[in-house]
């Protein structure tokens, strides 16, 4: 067997390391996102009170998507964490939306042209 | 510590010896070739938990989605008798709470072990302080007749001015429907009270570790993973809050 040529794989998965080097978020940043997340709660309840029509549920969702991906982002860290792990929270989220998409197409088809 | 396991030596292949330096952490497990590695499995194991979590609310989630646009009458006047201060109130609640469990990382991750005790017991003490409120609104419910079942009243809905209530009266069979909701309602935060509950169990489990010092000399992993799982409860809460006690808040004139 020619050593010579062989491709160096690390096995150890040191040199070329796949996972983030350790972050630790700071209480300052965290107080930030705890201070955006209340804003957003305020904001949620007055915008209910207001008559936008269509647009109540949409803002009502986006401000809690918003919330929900600062809360991911940095509590749950994954802004600093390895490809790997923002793919997995990516998978997921993306399966939820074929779970959605799927099933309200079915549910949309069943009665078409019936209206 | 309990999660000490034998720290031999470790003598599984490397490719060049020098480059590989172990730090031998009692935590260290010999399957991982580096801290950061065991750290990172770790993260992607809870996340595979938090995914099943996702799918699991998810299904809820469609139901109310479908329910709501079946029977959009019945569920804006039962959205409407949820209580919104107390609502409110808990989302602000729940959101100190997951500060406090992110600060409670922070302070493992710095090993400030007075600091991470303190910051897990005011998680504990927020995360029960919402279970509190929650109870009191289902109690409201229950004074009410708005629980499902043999003892539900429509009387509200089918006849709002009788209760001082400004809203449309909805006929017989479309007011049945809001049980429809309120099954929704007690389903959707039932489920994530119970999250809860177990967290707070398990929080009372990390309290009395962190006491011991099992996590303030760098091993954060059960601290971080637990923090995920409690923010994860968090979002969900954070979609529950505008969807079951704002749908249709602002035509009451």
């Amino acid at each position: 067997m020619a050593h010579e040529t062989e491709i160096y794989h690390d096995p150890s998965n040191v040199t070329n390391p796949e996972h983030s080097e350790h972050h630790i978020v700071s209480p300052l940043q965290y107080c930030m996102v705890f201070g955006t997340l209340l804003v957003g709660t305020a904001i949620t309840v007055i915008a209910a009170y207001i008559d936008l029509g269509w647009l109540n549920p949409v803002i009502a969702l986006a401000i809690a998507c918003f919330k929900a991906v600062i809360v991911i982002l940095f509590f749950m860290h994954v802004k600093y964490q390895s490809k790997l792990i923002k793919m997995t929270v990516g998978a997921g989220f993306f399966t939820f939306i074929v779970l959605i998409t799927m099933t309200l197409s079915d549910y949309i088809s069943r009665a078409w042209g019936m209206w | 510590m309990d999660n000490v396991i034998a720290t031999h030596p470790h003598t599984h292949e490397t490719a060049v010896p020098a480059e590989h330096e172990h730090v031998v952490l009692p935590q260290h497990r010999h399957h991982f070739e580096t801290e950061e590695q065991q750290r990172e499995a770790g993260s992607f194991g809870m996340w595979l938990f938090l995914l099943t979590e996702i799918m699991f609310f998810g299904g809820m989630f469609f139901a109310y989605l479908l329910y709501r646009n079946w029977y959009y009458p019945a569920f804006t006047v039962a959205s409407n008798q949820l209580n919104v201060p107390e609502g409110a109130a808990n989302t602000a609640i729940l959101i100190t709470s997951g500060f406090f469990m992110a600060l409670g990382v922070w302070a493992a991750e710095v090993r400030k072990k007075g600091l991470l005790v303190v910051m897990l017991i005011l998680t504990t003490l927020f995360g029960v302080a919402f279970l509190g409120v929650k109870a009191d609104e289902y109690h409201e419910k229950y004074e009410k007749h708005h629980i499902p079942g043999a003892s539900f009243s429509t009387a509200m809905f089918t006849n709002p001015a009788a209760y001082g209530l400004k809203e449309e009266p909805l006929a017989p069979d479309m007011a049945e429907h809001t049980q429809i909701f309120f099954f929704l309602y007690f389903a959707m935060t039932g489920m994530h009270a119970l999250h809860m509950i177990i967290g707070i169990v398990i929080l009372f489990w990390l309290t009395w570790r962190a006491h011991r010092g099992e996590f303030s000399a760098g091993y954060v992993a059960p601290i971080e993973n637990f923090g995920l799982y409690w923010h994860f409860v968090d979002i969900v809460w954070l979609f529950l809050f505008p969807l079951l006690y704002l749908i249709n808040r602002h035509p009451l004139k």
